[in-house]
Formats: C-alpha cells, sequence, structure tokens
C-alpha cells in the first residue's frame, strides 16, 4: 500500500537531484522549510514528530538535503516528510508538504466498520502499524 | 474518498513547480555544477579555447575588479589567479568527459589584521560562483562564539546551523585558532571542529571553508589539528602592506567618500602611517581607514570654527593641520599605546 499525503504523492519517489529543485523552489519563494518523521501514517496524524528546529535563513538546498539524510540515517523505516512553512502575512500555513522516505513495507490502513443504533455504521481507519508499540513499527 | 481527505495539514495550493524541471540534472556525475555554468549535454567538442570560456564564466571581471581596488598583495593575487586557473582547465576537461575529483578548495588566509582577508574571501566567493562551484556564492562570516555552544550538547546544533546557513557559499571563520583551546581538552571547541572537518570532507561539492587569522598562531593550530591541516589546499599568507601602499590605500578610500588630501597633506599623512607602522596594534588598512575617519573629523572642526564662504573644493579638502594635529605627533612616544582616541586636537 503506498500512502499518498501530500504533494507529489501519487508520482514515483522523487529522486534526490529532483528533491533538492523542489526544495530549491521553497527556498526561492521564502518559505522556512522543516523535516518531520512519524510511525504513524494516519491520515489525522498531522502532528509528526519534528526533525530539528524548522530552518530558517538558508540559501542553499544542499542544507535541507543535508537534515534530511540525517533523519534518514537515523530512522530508516520510518515516513519523513518536508514542510515548507509560509510566513508571510494572509497565508500563514503550510505551503508545501511531501514526503521524502517511507518505510519498505508499508502496511497500510484497516477499514473498521462500528455498528451503531438502527443499524447504522460508523467506518474508521486504523493503521495496521499502530498495533504494535511506537518505535518498532516498521522495524523487521 | 477524495484527494484533499489524505492532506490533513492545510491544502498544499499549487505550490510545487512541475516535476520535470526538476529531472534533467547535470549529466556527468559532479552534482555540485550549479546551473548555467557548464553544460555537460552538449556534444563532445573538437576544441575549445579555454580562455574564451573563462571570459564567459565572467570570471576575469571579478579578478580585474580585485587587481584594480586592492592595492599590493602580489602573492594573494597571483595565487588566486592561479586557482582561478586550474578551475577554468577542470570545466574545460569536465567537457571533454575527462573526469577528475573535484578540486579541494578549502582554503587558509594567514595575515595580520586589516590585508583584506575578508575583502579577499568575499571575492573568492564569486569567483567561485561565476566558475560553477558554488551554487549561490555567498559568504558568511563567524567567529568562534557563533559555533562552540556554552553547555554540553549545544555546540552540535550550532556549528550544523551555520555550516547550513554558509551552504552554497563560503564559510568564513575568522581567528580559526580560537576553535582550539590546547589548555583545556573539554573545550567544546574540539567538537565544532570534528563537525567542521566531517562536512568539509563530506559536502565538499556544497560548501567552502575558509580559515583565517594570524600566520603563527594557525601554524599552532594546524600542528595541534593534523586532520584540519590536511584537507586544506591553499595557505595563503597575505603579506602587510608597504608605505607607498599604504597611502596609496589611503588615496582610494578618500577618493571612495569624495575626500583629497591637500598638496602637502600626502606627505604629512606618510610621515603619520611611517610612525604609526611601528607602533604596537598597527592593523594595516583598518588603521588607515581610522586615521582618515579621524582627519575628517579634524577637517569638520576647523571648517566650523571657519568664518569665511565654503567652497566645494574646501568640503573636500584634507590638509595638512588635519594630519599633524593626529596624537602620534603631539603627544611623547612613550605615552602613546596601541590605537589612538580621539582625544582634543589642541
Amino acid at each position: 500500500m503506498h500512502l499518498t499525503q501530500g504533494t507529489f504523492s501519487y508520482l514515483p519517489p522523487l529522486t534526490d537531484a529532483q528533491l533538492k529543485a523542489q526544495l530549491q523552489y521553497a527556498l526561492d519563494n521564502g518559505w522556512a522549510l522543516s523535516v518531520e518523521f512519524t510511525d504513524d501514517p494516519h491520515p489525522r496524524n498531522f502532528l509528526w514528530d519534528m526533525w530539528g528546529l524548522p530552518m530558517f535563513d538558508l540559501r542553499d538546498p544542499a542544507a535541507i538535503l543535508l537534515e534530511v539524510q540525517r533523519c534518514r540515517d537515523a530512522y530508516p523505516a520510518r515516513y519523513i516528510r518536508v514542510n515548507a512553512y509560509d510566513r508571510t502575512l494572509g497565508r500563514q500555513t503550510t505551503a508545501l508538504s511531501f514526503i521524502v522516505q517511507r518505510p519498505s513495507n508499508e502496511m497500510g490502513f484497516r477499514l473498521e466498520r462500528q455498528e451503531g443504533p438502527d443499524r447504522q455504521v460508523r467506518y474508521t481507519l486504523h493503521p495496521y502499524a499502530a498495533d504494535r508499540a511506537p518505535g518498532e513499527r516498521y522495524e523487521r | 474518498m477524495t484527494r484533499e481527505s489524505h492532506v490533513p495539514f492545510g491544502m498544499p495550493r499549487p505550490a510545487a513547480l512541475p516535476l520535470n524541471t526538476a529531472a534533467p540534472q547535470t549529466g556527468s556525475g559532479n552534482g555540485a555544477l550549479a546551473g548555467g555554468a557548464t553544460e555537460p549535454e552538449l556534444a563532445i567538442p573538437e576544441g575549445i579555447n579555454v580562455e574564451a570560456e573563462a571570459r564567459k564564466s565572467g570570471v576575469f571581471e571579478v579578478i580585474d575588479d580585485l587587481d584594480r581596488e586592492l592595492v599590493g598583495l602580489d602573492p594573494v593575487k597571483t595565487r588566486i589567479r592561479e586557482i582561478a586557473a586550474l578551475l577554468v582547465v577542470d570545466m574545460a576537461r569536465r567537457r571533454f568527459g575527462l573526469e577528475a575529483e573535484r578540486p579541494n578548495l578549502h582554503m587558509c588566509f594567514t595575515g595580520s589584521p586589516g590585508t583584506g582577508k575578508t575583502t579577499v574571501a568575499m571575492r573568492m566567493a564569486t569567483i567561485l560562483h561565476r566558475l560553477g562551484y558554488l551554487a549561490k556564492g555567498h559568504l558568511v562570516a563567524v567567529t568562534r562564539d557563533e559555533l562552540v555552544g556554552q553547555y554540553i550538547g549545544h555546540t552540535a546544533p550550532k556549528t550544523r546551523e551555520v555550516l547550513k546557513r554558509a551552504m552554497g557559499g563560503v564559510l568564513f571563520i575568522d581567528e580559526a585558532y580560537y576553535l582550539h583551546r590546547q589548555e583545556n581538552e573539554r573545550d567544546y571547541g574540539q567538537e565544532a571542529i570534528e563537525i567542521l572537518l566531517q562536512v568539509m570532507e563530506n559536502q565538499r561539492n556544497d560548501i567552502v571553508v575558509i580559515l583565517a587569522g594570524y600566520r603563527d598562531r594557525m601554524d599552532q593550530f594546524f600542528s595541534s589539528n593534523p586532520g584540519m591541516g590536511s584537507r586544506i589546499a591553499h595557505h595563503i599568507d597575505f603579506p602587510d602592506y608597504s608605505l607607498d601602499e599604504l597611502v596609496a590605500i589611503a588615496r582610494i578610500m578618500l577618493d571612495g567618500q569624495r575626500y583629497a588630501f591637500s598638496r602637502d597633506a600626502e606627505p604629512a599623512f606618510r610621515e603619520l602611517m611611517l610612525r604609526r607602522m611601528t607602533q604596537p596594534r598597527f592593523a594595516n588598512a583598518r588603521s588607515v581607514r581610522n586615521a582618515l575617519e579621524r582627519a575628517r573629523l579634524r577637517q569638520a572642526n576647523r571648517l566650523v570654527s571657519d568664518a569665511r564662504l565654503l567652497t566645494r573644493d574646501d568640503l573636500m579638502r584634507i590638509e595638512a593641520e588635519d594630519i599633524y594635529k593626529s596624537r602620534w605627533f603631539t603627544e611623547a612616544p612613550e605615552s602613546r599605546t596601541g590605537e589612538e582616541r580621539i582625544v582634543p586636537a589642541d
């Protein structure tokens, strides 16, 4: 199962050269970039763990690539994404966010049906990974 | 389920650029080549006019500017020409598919204060940018304070932060020997040095590190950090300026601020510099600038107390008396220590 969250998620994974070009685009727009990681890919879990602080005052995408690489080395089996924050007044929100690493065995989600009163059914998603303890969800 | 529901962190607006513009990166292995400077996609040419190539990159303009605007420093200028020539040839070789490892570009500038190390470093960044060795070509100047933290675990992120800011350009570390404190082996400076070394080795394509400082203390620094010394290819020594050069610098500085020496002010300034040069804490071009600043003050003072009508020429001219009132002439040599304070001239 291929997790589709954020920009570019319907495309094959970006190469480092493509990633660098996207980061350059974000820098050219004056967006601050940050790196985040998680092993709980539920679509409603938007609070991923921060990899260091958001990076301001950078000029070259190599610097962000360096942090992405360090994060990849530290967490080879987790989702990692890059966020670009646009601070301009009136926007002040995430301008671009995309996944830059996924675990090799993406487990996906189970659809749960909850029986309610009057034969009502409530649907919810449950990541298979969440059955395991945090930190060992995507480890082999 | 619509696509939007997968995007919990706010709808990314049409932000990203089309992917296909990102795809064709420089074909020939060396990803550090900034766009525009070389076109490896071109067919292998029959021959290359290296000189024309270099001219096209605009690197000679920077070097000519350097020649024109910086007085003296002949060994430095020769070295920079040599480095630029090497890089141009390297660029040409790559066009023929003659892959060589990217030359090591980390440098060490040694010399007394005020000999133009920072200025040359700035030019160096521009030259490397024009030749395509640096993506951005900016200069980040730091000292120990900005690299070394105050408690355990503070140094690494701090150093890395600075390195990230300098990526794509030049990191200029002034008085680099302060990073290493011999008397305290638990000093956090060592940690900063280790991270620096790591980045200098692994991110060679993204950053050029220039260390600067006094010659003897730099040598000492390298002997206690052999790893650092061996990673620096170019050691450039900045000689002190001669008296003639100092006067020439003064003339250029004055010209830049639309002032000029009167006919007998220039010999006076020469004499002032002659006295100043032998004194402690003489800082070459910086001392020239300070002396000129004070001459301007005295000139202003003289003009304000002058009752007659002032012409444009009067406002521009520095007279000999503005210089002779300097403390270096009026006070006994024993009472003079270090830089001149601004004292009432009479």
